[in-house]
């Protein structure tokens, strides 16, 4: 019973992951891309470390597959947490179409919504 | 398991597109750590068709390391030391 | 309570080793609480759980209702970003708004924050003590607790139960 709903698992995780990726090249500026990443990604590979443990079971792959999933839970949305902070304190441009920016506002810097598009 | 595979790799060179064009450093920063957490699942997955679990210690340490790289990266972004 | 922390993070960390080699061989027994035992030396004091805390049934009981209510959020955002994705034009109206948050402890702050990030559509940027700054890919209110009440969902609730 277990195995074929590890498969739905798996398929779906590479299914949000291949999604994440294609959400990287296609969104507008950093922030954007970061979310579609971020999101995407550890969905999906938690998705496959699922899988994996209901297909494994209690063995050695799967327990490990567990820890994996919590280890990536925790680290992927700090990580880009993390970024996203480093690079609006660095200034890297907000997309043209950004309504506000409180972060900046507060900081009192000078705005970083980008004027025109770069492409 | 030979498609899902190819999938997976499809899409890291979708990031390695970004990774080579990114107007910013921060794109090219995480595009670079969504590759290494794609493959860490590829690394998983691989894991479960040979039935090794030791690969699945490679994975979890692939998903580790790109964490630490990213929030180093982003210190130096923001122009502090790493200490703090 | 500096040896409690210690000895805590210990007993934490030998759970995780033993989970990741699981075998109950004495060679990877010793091995395992001597580079434990000294990870819980370099890093013990800087645990931020109060070790007493953890004792509390009822917490326990909340956070096993938070891991559901946590993955449904998560596939209905992993939707979401999948329509924006495949749909031709792109319909953003993307911005960063200010929040207030009532929670009191770090790490209640820490876990609100990757909640947020995982659900639709928003992203936390910066966390100032009780503020917490959030990019939203499209920002359906201007009005600040209008808002604040739709990007918390049911999270801040849930997680005043686990751990305040």
């Amino acid at each position: 019973m277990t195995e074929p709903l590890g498969w739905v698992f798996i398929i779906a995780g590479v299914i949000f992951n291949v999604l994440g990726c294609l959400g990287l090249v296609r969104f507008p500026d950093l922030y954007n891309r970061m979310q579609a990443a971020t999101k995407s990604v550890t969905l999906g590979t938690c998705g496959i470390l699922f899988g994996i443990f209901l297909q494994t079971g209690f063995s050695a792959l799967g327990i490990k597959a567990l820890v994996a999933v919590l280890f990536v839970v925790i680290n992927l949305p700090v990580a880009s947490h993390a970024l996203s902070r480093g690079s609006l304190i660095n200034g890297v441009k907000l997309w043209k179409k950004t309504i506000k920016d409180e972060f900046t506002e507060d900081r009192g810097g000078a705005s970083i919504i980008d004027t025109e598009d770069p492409e | 398991m030979t498609i899902l595979l190819t999938v997976l790799v499809l899409g890291a060179f979708f990031c390695l597109y970004r990774a080579l064009r990114g107007p910013s450093v921060s794109d090219r920063v995480i595009a670079v750590d969504i590759v290494a957490v794609i493959f860490s699942s590829i690394t998983a997955l691989m894991g479960l068709q040979y039935r090794l679990a030791y690969l699945l210690d490679i994975s979890i340490a692939l998903a580790v390391i790109s964490f630490v790289a990213t929030l180093a990266l982003s210190k130096y972004l923001e122009g502090r030391s790493l200490d703090d | 309570m500096r040896a409690g922390r210690v000895i805590f993070y210990w007993l934490g960390a030998m759970a995780v080793w033993l989970l990741l080699t699981w075998t109950v061989h004495w060679q990877s027994l010793v091995v395992g609480a001597l580079v434990t035992l000294i990870a819980a030396l370099a890093f013990g004091q800087q645990l931020p759980v109060m070790p007493l805390r953890l004792f509390n049934p009822r917490r326990w009981f909340w956070l096993l209702v938070y891991i559901p209510v946590f993955a449904w959020q998560c596939f209905k955002a992993n939707l979401d970003v999948a329509m924006r994705v495949l749909s031709p034009g792109l319909q953003l109206r993307p911005g960063i708004v200010r929040m207030k948050t009532s929670l009191k402890t770090d790490i209640a702050r820490t876990f609100l924050a990757n909640s947020i990030t995982l659900t639709p559509g928003t992203m936390t940027v910066e966390i100032k003590e009780d503020v917490l700054y959030i990019h939203w890919i499209d920002v359906q209110s201007e009005d600040p607790e209008k808002a604040a009440r739709i990007i918390k969902g049911p999270f801040e609730k849930l997680l005043a139960r686990i751990f305040d």
